[in-house]
């Protein structure tokens, strides 16, 4: 059976992060990707705004991949395109088929990078005819950028999410009209300089607290209903109107896409839809990690390929036999969060917590408790479910802590 | 005239106020000087990077990405787009490699944002 020392799963900007880092150092590593090209999801975000972390300069999602795999073809890391893995099992065997047949190799770590998929109608339930033109906006973003396929003339945005939002100047660009965007809650879940850029430069409206109850078509999408919601996020029949539309983009969020990680028997936390982490990226199964959006949802690709470096690390270490000390500290959160990464830390080096809150909140203090004591805390101005927040916990933080440590918010007055 | 704007150069989205007095641009509102730079810019010239794509030949990728050098006036945007629409690469395309040079007479060029090899399968 074919052996390697670290399989990685997707050419993303997590995983080609990752074989970069490997390979300098010497890591047999074998790359396993989909699709057709390395480079994920950044061929086809062909907008700029990419790299200012990472490269310090602005780039489109092309030439930061490109400056990717530039890199990866240099190191000659080896890898394979077309290729679909059927199982991953909890002893690290992946069996895969790409054009010449059926593989299976035997890893000693694995890199779980497989990044999200979108949410659907089916998702959301949106009650009416089952007719043509409804996709998702990555879907259309893809035709477009990469095919040339116009989804339709006459668009309506469902969700304000950053992709969404891109999509809606991407199609007034290309001379399609887009009628408007809604938003079922009372805020945007974009970054603000999209709202801007994308909505206000064209005059695209934007409906808050608005969601479509019906999509009325025979073959092809004619019409949809649009109403307004309450608190409860439940529709207000009096205030239903219908728009003329040709097709509906719904961007209405990303999950990752854990389907292996599942079959491979890996604990998955219900939050953030990503395996469940200690500080070292390792999941539930020892030597298997995670890195990216497979782990959880992040706005900016930087921190995703910046995920990858670090994995390496610690596959790195894995692999090297650097045993981490078993001790480690449950993360619990507040109802304020949605989610916080990592789910265990390690109280021997600085941690560094990831987490999205549930609702904006401004002026308040994200404190770390431990034995009902605040142990370290950080003011916020401003806190947006839109955007991932990140805090380091220092090494001699957490050695006061025991066994476990919870995330609150508190009130900075 | 006072102008209400959102700044969009950091997440804090400060609300700023611009207007004019004796000549000279002020602000309100603003937090730091990048807000006051970026206030003025927009109500004197708003400038914004351009990318789109242009149609490709000679691979099985139809259309090559694009990005302007520098950002082009918003008032720019349009007349570039209908001049890319005539525009026709074909495979093999460079990085950077430069689509139109110095497009609307204004120092910036329109440029190909990744490279793209020729297609031994593609026929059109």
């Amino acid at each position: 059976m074919n052996k390697r020392d670290c399989v990685i799963i997707g050419g993303g900007s997590a995983g080609l992060a990752a074989a970069i880092a490997l390979k300098k150092q010497g890591i047999d590593v074998l790359l396993i990707e989909r699709e057709d090209e390395l480079g994920g999801i950044l061929n086809q975000c062909i907008h700029n705004g990419f790299g200012l972390t990472r490269f310090k300069e602005e780039l489109t999602g092309p030439s930061y991949a490109e400056r990717m795999v530039k890199a990866f073809h240099e190191l000659k890391v080896e890898y394979r395109i077309n290729a679909t893995i059927t199982h991953i099992k909890p002893d690290k065997t992946i069996h895969y088929i790409d054009e010449e047949g059926v593989h299976v190799v035997q890893a000693k770590t694995v890199l779980l990078a497989m990044g999200a998929r979108e949410r659907t109608r089916g998702n959301i339930q949106i009650p009416g005819d089952r007719p043509a033109g409804v996709f998702t906006a990555g879907v259309a973003q893809r035709y477009l950028n990469k095919d040339g396929l116009l989804v339709g003339k006459k668009v309506f945005i469902l969700g304000s999410g950053d992709i969404g939002l891109i999509m809606a100047r991407r199609l007034t660009l290309v001379k399609a009209e887009v009628v408007g965007v809604a938003e079922i809650m009372p805020y945007s879940n974009g970054l603000t300089r999209n709202l801007i850029q994308c909505l206000e430069d064209y005059s695209i409206p934007l409906y808050l607290s608005t969601t479509i109850t019906q999509i009325k078509g025979r073959q092809r999408v004619e019409a949809i209903e649009l109403s307004r919601v309450d608190e409860n996020l439940k529709p207000i029949p009096e205030t239903a109107f219908w728009l003329d539309v040709d097709a509906v983009l719904l961007s209405v969020g990303l999950i990752p896409d854990n389907q292996l990680s599942m079959m491979a028997g890996i604990e998955i936390d219900p939050r953030s839809k990503g395996p469940k982490i200690g500080a070292n990226y390792e999941t539930s199964i020892p030597g298997i990690f995670a890195s990216g959006n497979v782990l959880h949802i992040h706005d900016v690709v930087d921190f995703v390929s910046e995920e990858g470096d670090q994995a390496a690390t610690a596959i790195l270490n894995y692999l090297n036999k650097r045993e981490e000390t078993a001790e480690t500290l449950m993360l619990s959160t507040d109802q304020n969060f949605i989610y916080a990464l990592p789910h265990t830390l390690n109280p021997n080096m600085h941690n560094k917590l990831k987490y999205r809150v549930r609702r904006p909140m401004h002026d308040v203090r994200v404190c770390l408790v431990s034995k009902g004591m605040v142990v370290h805390s950080v003011k916020k101005e401003h806190l947006l479910p839109a955007e991932l927040e990140m805090m380091i916990i220092p090494q001699k933080v957490l050695a006061q802590c025991e066994n476990e440590c919870r995330l609150e918010i508190h009130d900075e007055t | 005239m006072k102008h209400e704007l959102t700044c969009i150069v950091c997440p804090r989205g400060c609300r700023i106020q611009v207007w004019e007095e004796e000549g000279v641009h002020r602000c309100e509102g603003n937090q730091c000087i990048r807000g006051e730079v970026y206030a003025i810019q927009e109500v004197t010239e708003p400038r914004r990077m351009f990318t789109s794509t242009v149609q490709l030949n000679g691979s099985q990728l139809k259309r090559c990405p694009v990005v302007s050098s520098s950002a082009i006036k918003k008032t720019d945007v349009f007349k570039v787009v209908d001049i890319l629409e005539n525009v026709v690469l074909e495979a093999p395309v460079f990085l950077n490699q430069v689509v139109i040079k110095n497009i609307l007479e204004s120092g910036i060029d329109i440029i190909a944002s990744r490279s793209i090899k020729k297609d031994a399968e593609a026929s059109d």
